[in-house]
């Protein structure tokens, strides 16, 4: 019938016992778990963003070495702390695509510090795709080709150089490699034992309950700093960069399992009871399939935005360690490495650019608590 | 008397929490392999000093460090006699520095009472600007007052603690003239008590405070700012609201009181944030505090001072602890003494 003379609306289809008026709410209430709680999020606008920054800087770390236009040790020893070009599109009026100006250094003798003299009259194009230094892609194939290069005769310190000439730009690149990792397993290892020892207190109870309990307490009532660095220096000092990379993720994230433990037992301590629990407990499920199967499901997504909110706090950890000396130590770069050359006065009134990766690390922290805020939101079903 | 019962309880599991981190402490601090004396046995050797060897070796016997650990332990906590009869920190003998060639005691001397004083004043400082920020941010929520508040929390929480700390120091010098690094004049070091020191300590302890009580003041706005949210409302704040009451007046009386508690009670967790804060921003800004001497002793495995640094910001965490579930109980008359869990 469609339409009606009187403009009202009239479904043509005839009237059949077998539809399902109820359908289109349905689709709503079928919709899987993770489509609800997506629908969720995506109206957290600045958790929405968070995400897919993270997300980004997480996908650039294995093509780093490609983006960034020097090798992270690679001196150049004739431009000390030199600092930030700009790159420049138009020069007198005319359109050269992206340029530097090259510099050129000349000591100071007066105030011991070098200057830099910009020759503004002959713009540089830079190159793409273009040889540079070797380095391995994935962290597996060699290889030499780099996004953009400074042309011969000048540089491209995007944010300025060091005091050794090593580009800011390109070591912030590839200290994310590691700044950025280090959260992730710290909060691996943390999960494993806080789920691990916390589904343990609360599902046996007793004495087992007590005694982990007890041991929570104690590792909760201490500072964390103090006892970070009493592990870290007992880290031997012949030691690889990359087992000191491990063995401090593995112990920042020893020391952070005992918030995650306490929230996995009183949540186990009250579904315990449930009568799901004792339906598979009679049916003679073991204690780890019911813990894994039954309960663990119940709270999962609780407990990945709490990991979220956890990892910044890992990320500062593994920067303070680093930067008092007693985390990673050169030639491995992070971002604490690099706070440790600026870790004076000098740097921050003369040389402001060598104390740039501390914008990375405000940025990051700042969008995993935007985010595991937004996840939190977002994964609780009884908020609407 | 019930208090009296409850504090007596309290003590007893306190002092029970530090036999247990005594143990961690000392095992943590015997991790490395190799100690101060064995490596400076060594050097001495290799470079033919030998009257020195004979020194380290008489201070190796001196302090038992040539028995096994757990008499070590024994030893150290003053649980058994070592070599000089009972001397160990339950005696109030805190060992020897090798590095500093000087009782503990007298290295840390001065620094454990500048310690509980930054920290103090950083937990001060933290309820001083968390209360009225939280309560107003609560007050005036999603409006530009609490969006100012939330974002500049975020990025108090965001900045790592050192950087804020050197670059306050130096706008502080440039701009408003205040003093850079150490917590007093140079020149009052060592001198007795005067106005002046207290001057001088108290303008060297503003950039300290701030800094310290920055991310902790943060943390516990957002939480005051919450729990005032889920009051703000209840049926009551209604009802208040609706008999005419002035807004201030019915802010600080119902639902303040109410979101009291889980702040006071929130320093538990505040106070061990707060001291690590203390000793990263003590090696940043050179202060007098116990934060640098821990980090050459851990360097250099002088395991006497570093043990017992280790077991002083426990103590002063565990006592924090232990007065604020005191605070709370006095507070709160629905915990009862004992029964809490």
């Amino acid at each position: 019938m469609g339409i009606q003379p009187d403009s009202r609306y009239v479904d043509p289809e005839p009237w059949s016992d077998a539809t399902d008026i109820s359908a289109p709410e349905r689709s709503d209430m079928d919709a899987p778990g993770w489509l609800l709680t997506w629908r969720k999020f995506r109206r957290h606008k600045l958790a929405l963003i968070s995400g897919i920054f993270l997300l980004t800087c997480y996908l650039i770390l294995p093509i780093a070495g490609f983006i960034a236009p020097y090798t992270p040790n690679e001196r150049s020893a004739d431009y000390l702390y030199a600092p930030p070009q700009s790159i420049n599109l138009w020069h007198e009026g005319s359109f050269v695509g992206p340029y530097v100006y090259p510099i050129t250094a000349e000591a100071d003798l007066v105030n011991f510090r070098w200057t830099y003299t910009t020759d503004e009259t002959t713009p540089m194009p830079l190159e793409f795709f273009c040889e540079g230094d070797d380095y391995n892609l994935f962290g597996l194939i060699p290889s030499d080709t780099h996004l953009f290069c400074a042309p011969t005769g000048a540089t491209v310190f995007i944010w300025g150089s060091d005091r050794l000439g090593r580009d800011v730009f390109s070591r912030i690149l590839y200290g994310a490699q590691l700044s950025l990792t280090v959260g992730v397993i710290g909060i691996t290892v943390s999960f494993l034992l806080g789920i691990t020892f916390g589904a343990m207190a609360g599902y046996f109870g007793g004495k087992t309950d007590w005694i982990i309990n007890r041991v929570i307490e104690v590792l909760r009532s201490l500072p964390e700093l103090p006892l970070w660095l009493a592990l870290s220096a007992a880290v031997p000092s012949n030691w690889g960069p990359v087992a000191v990379f491990f063995i401090i993720s593995i112990i920042l994230g020893i020391l952070d399992w005992p918030g995650l433990a306490r929230a996995v037992r009183s949540k186990f301590l009250s579904l315990r009871e449930e009568e799901y629990v004792k339906a598979a407990e009679m049916m003679g499920a073991k204690p780890a399939r019911v813990i894994r199967r039954h309960l663990l499901p119940n709270f999962m997504s609780h407990l990945i935005a709490s990991a979220t909110l956890s990892i910044p706090a890992m990320i500062l950890g593994e920067t303070a360690l680093s930067f008092l000396g007693l985390g990673l130590r050169a030639p491995a770069v992070s971002w604490g490495v690099m706070l440790n050359d600026a870790q004076n006065l000098a740097s921050i009134e003369i040389y402001w650019w060598t104390a740039i990766p501390m914008l990375p690390i405000i940025v990051v922290v700042l969008a995993f608590n935007f985010l595991g805020d937004g996840l939190r939101a977002s994964l609780d079903p009884y908020k609407n | 008397m019930m208090f009296l019962r409850y504090a007596v309880y309290r003590m007893f599991t306190m002092l029970l929490t530090l036999w247990v981190v005594s143990i961690l402490v000392f095992v943590i601090i015997n991790l490395p392999p190799g100690d101060f004396l064995s490596n400076q046995i060594a050097e001495l050797r290799a470079t033919g000093q030998a009257e020195g060897v004979a020194k380290a070796e008489f201070l190796r016997a001196e302090y038992a460090l040539d028995r096994p650990l757990w008499e070590q332990y024994m030893i150290w906590a003053g649980f058994m006699p070592g070599p000089n009869g009972f001397a160990g920190l339950l005696q109030g003998d805190f060992g020897w520095s090798f590095e500093f060639d000087r009782p503990v005691g007298e290295i840390v001397g001065d620094a454990l009472w500048l310690t509980v004083l930054v920290n103090l004043s950083a937990v001060l400082f933290v309820y001083a600007v968390a209360l009225p920020l939280g309560v107003l941010a609560a007050a005036k929520s999603e409006t530009w007052v609490d969006y100012t508040a939330g974002f500049v929390g975020y990025l108090g929480l965001a900045t790592p603690n050192f950087l804020l700390a050197l670059i306050l120091f130096y706008y502080g010098n440039k701009y408003l003239d205040l003093p850079i690094g150490g917590l007093m004049d140079p020149a009052l070091e060592g001198e007795p008590m005067s106005w002046e020191k207290v001057k001088s300590i108290l303008l060297h302890m503003i950039v300290p405070t701030f800094v310290i009580g920055t991310s902790g003041a943060a943390a516990m706005m957002q939480r005051l700012r919450a729990n005032m949210l889920d009051e703000l409302s209840k049926p009551y704040v209604e009802t208040a609201r609706a008999k005419g009451m002035a807004p201030a007046r019915m802010l600080a009386k119902y639902p303040l009181r109410m979101a009291f508690n889980p702040f006071v009670a929130d320093i538990g967790n505040l106070l061990p944030a707060m001291i690590s804060g203390s000793v990263l921003v003590s090696v940043v800004l050179g202060l007098q505090t116990i934060g640098p001497s821990l980090l050459t002793a851990l360097k250099s495995q002088d395991q006497f001072l570093a043990a017992f640094i280790l077991m002083f910001v426990a103590l002063l965490t565990l006592i924090g602890t232990m007065i604020s579930d005191m605070l709370l109980v006095l507070l709160d008359p629905r915990i009862r003494y004992g029964g809490r869990e």
